[in-house]
């Protein structure tokens, strides 16, 4: 398992030798503009299968749009455009012919804000994935309990699961939101700043949710928290801004991060001296 | 350990008074002030030149605006100010039900004399509107009305909404034009609606009919239903359309079994206010419908009933029996719109949240 790290782009020497595709999600050299405003510049990250890699950094420096980025959210800004690849598993996401929607399938995202459909019920919103793609599925009922456990829900609803999705506490609601997303079977989940309105014991649950996922899928977790990402993350990237575009200025396994960072910068924002 | 002790000692809660309820004493006195203002106001009218309900009113509100000033006199200014606002607010509100009470009033009044057990079911066949009141009904016009809205409801319902999802939710590119058209029919003259029907359908069917009715109808309700669709599936917040896509799901399943289910309720007001948009419509009918007085259960061929031709018919002819006939028929009318707003209400739900 090799660390994510940052590759400068070299061209000439890509299609020489090719080796065998990397397992995993990998950003190439990928911008983010919003209208003419370039939001992210230059990024270049490996997220290697079954880890958890954290990406940290002051507000504004454009984690979230880069987050966005990698299963296409951010087609859904007006205005919003990129260059670079984003490649899972060495194929091209962004690659002609590539249908978005059954690509979000086996890359899904949780939101910052909780957000179960409040129409449906507790077990339909868990189901609500396999419905709005057409999955064809068996037991539907096993589906709810193994994701509800998974996301560390299913002993506080397993008597209500016919009450609304908005009945529950913002925490629980957030990991409705996840079992939710488990339910496809994604390969990987984007989550973006999943606790950040959340108190710490249900931040503390979902923490644990992540450590039990990153078992079987591969996470990429935004936050601004950095005991948070020093308690999940396997791997670190620190985004910075100096007022123009965001980009990356080291990436490497987490402890390295906190203990022995090689950038000075990363090293201040890590102990808390700015951001 | 004592102060463990005495949570167990604790027998009953005690009953709640702040701050939502108010004290009997203060209760007391404000009934007491609007009851002496009242009984002040009629002596005024009995002595000066004020008359009739209106001038009771005046008087009423000229003497609590006078006990508001004594009252407040010690006050400070923001209580002064926060007591004459007060006041005004609730006389516009006292106001604003004046012109409702007095319409379904007039119609209670007048209609019930027209009522009868039979007055639902039967029609006016064999009936004259001199006869008797206890023969004679407006079930044909019941039958029709409901005919008519539910035919011109299942026209307009499934597009307004689908005008509303296409403009909220594809936005594409005959946004604006799809936009346009609708404020334009919202503008049209009900008669307007009427002759079109009647010039198209009418004349190619060589007759007046309940479908034809229904269409007219249908052209006035649409711009009600998507207008009002529209305005509820802006409030959808784009959380929930971003979790549909980032579950994998393409964007007319996102509209459908997402954006659409969220604001059920939204849009059973977006029904209701279209159907009351054209329950109440007599004009367009005379040209598409026209009146009937028989049970007409088809909406072709025939000319069919409904209850706005059926009260502008029984009035036109101005005799005592036939204008209580029309008023119990507005009464039954306003009852009939009651009904299906409940039954709107109860099927249609409410949020879940």
């Amino acid at each position: 398992m090799s660390a994510p790290t940052t590759t400068t782009a070299m061209k000439g020497d890509v299609a020489e030798a090719m080796p065998p595709a990397f397992q995993g999600l990998e950003a190439r050299n990928a911008h983010v503009w919003f209208g003419s405003h370039l939001a992210v510049a230059g990024i270049s990250l490996k997220f290697p299968q079954k880890t958890v890699t954290g990406i940290i950094g002051p507000s504004g420096c454009g984690k979230s749009a880069f987050l966005r980025l990698l299963n296409r959210m951010h087609e859904f800004i007006p205005g919003a455009a990129m260059a670079g690849e984003v490649l899972l598993h060495g194929a091209d996401i962004y690659g002609d012919g590539v249908d978005a929607a059954a690509m979000r399938l086996k890359i899904g995202m949780v939101f910052q804000k909780p957000n179960p459909f409040p129409a449906m019920t507790i077990k339909e919103n868990v189901l609500s994935g396999i419905k709005l793609a057409h999955l064809k599925r068996q037991n539907h009922d096993d589906i709810v309990e193994t994701c509800l456990t998974r996301a560390g829900l299913w002993k506080e609803v397993k008597d209500r699961l016919g009450a609304s999705g908005g009945s529950l506490s913002g925490g629980q609601q957030q990991r409705l939101c996840i079992a939710r997303s488990l339910a496809v079977e994604p390969e990987v989940l984007l989550m973006d700043e999943p606790c950040s309105a959340l108190d710490p014991v249900s931040t503390l649950r979902i923490e644990e949710t992540i450590r039990e996922l990153a078992e079987r899928i591969t996470v990429v977790i935004v936050t601004h928290n950095m005991q948070q990402a020093s308690r999940v993350s396997d791997y670190c990237a620190f985004f910075l801004t100096d007022g123009g575009p965001g980009y990356l200025v080291e990436a490497d396994a987490t402890r390295a991060i906190f203990t022995s960072p090689r950038d000075p910068r990363t090293a201040d924002y890590v102990q808390g001296k700015f951001g | 350990m004592s102060f463990v002790a005495a949570t167990d000692v604790v027998a009953a809660p005690p009953a709640p008074e702040r701050p939502w309820v108010v004290p009997r004493r203060t209760q007391a006195l404000g009934v007491a002030t609007l009851a002496l203002s009242g009984v002040a106001a009629i002596g005024i009218v009995l002595v000066t030149g004020l008359a009739g309900v209106d001038g009771w009113a005046v008087a009423a509100l000229g003497i609590l605006l006078a006990v508001t000033m004594v009252r407040t006199a010690r006050a400070g200014t923001k209580e002064r100010i926060d007591a004459f606002v007060r006041l005004a607010i609730t006389a516009g509100a006292v106001l604003a039900f004046v012109p409702w009470i007095s319409i379904f009033g007039s119609v209670l009044i007048k209609g019930v004399p027209g009522l009868h057990p039979g007055y639902l079911f039967q029609d006016m066949r064999t009936t004259v509107p001199d006869d008797e009141l206890n023969v004679g009904g407006a079930g044909h016009a019941i039958v029709g009305s409901l005919m008519m809205v539910l035919i011109a409801a299942v026209i307009t319902l499934p597009l307004g909404i689908l005008s509303g999802v296409y403009v909220t939710e594809i936005r594409g590119r005959l946004t604006f034009l799809v936009r346009f058209i609708i404020q334009s029919m919202a503008g049209v003259p009900s008669i307007v609606a009427g002759l079109f029907v009647y010039t198209t359908f009418v004349f190619a069917t060589e007759s007046f009919s309940g479908m034809a009715g229904a269409l007219a109808l249908a052209v006035l309700m649409l711009p009600t239903v998507a207008r009002t669709a529209e305005e509820v599936l802006k409030l959808v917040p784009d959380d929930l359309r971003s979790a549909g896509y980032a579950l994998g799901a393409r964007q007319w399943r996102t509209a459908l079994m997402i954006v659409v289910p969220t604001v059920r309720s939204g849009l059973t007001t977006a029904a209701i206010l279209g159907v009351a948009r054209v329950i109440g419509e007599t004009a367009p009918l005379l040209l598409t419908s026209l009146s009937s007085n028989n049970y007409e259960w088809t909406p072709l061929g025939v000319p069919l009933a409904s209850m706005p031709t059926y009260v502008f018919g029984l009035l036109q002819i101005g005799s005592e029996y036939a204008t209580t006939r029309a008023w119990t028929g507005s009464l039954v009318l306003l009852f009939v719109v009651l009904v299906l707003f409940v039954a709107a209400r109860k099927t249609g739900g409410k949020d879940r949240r």
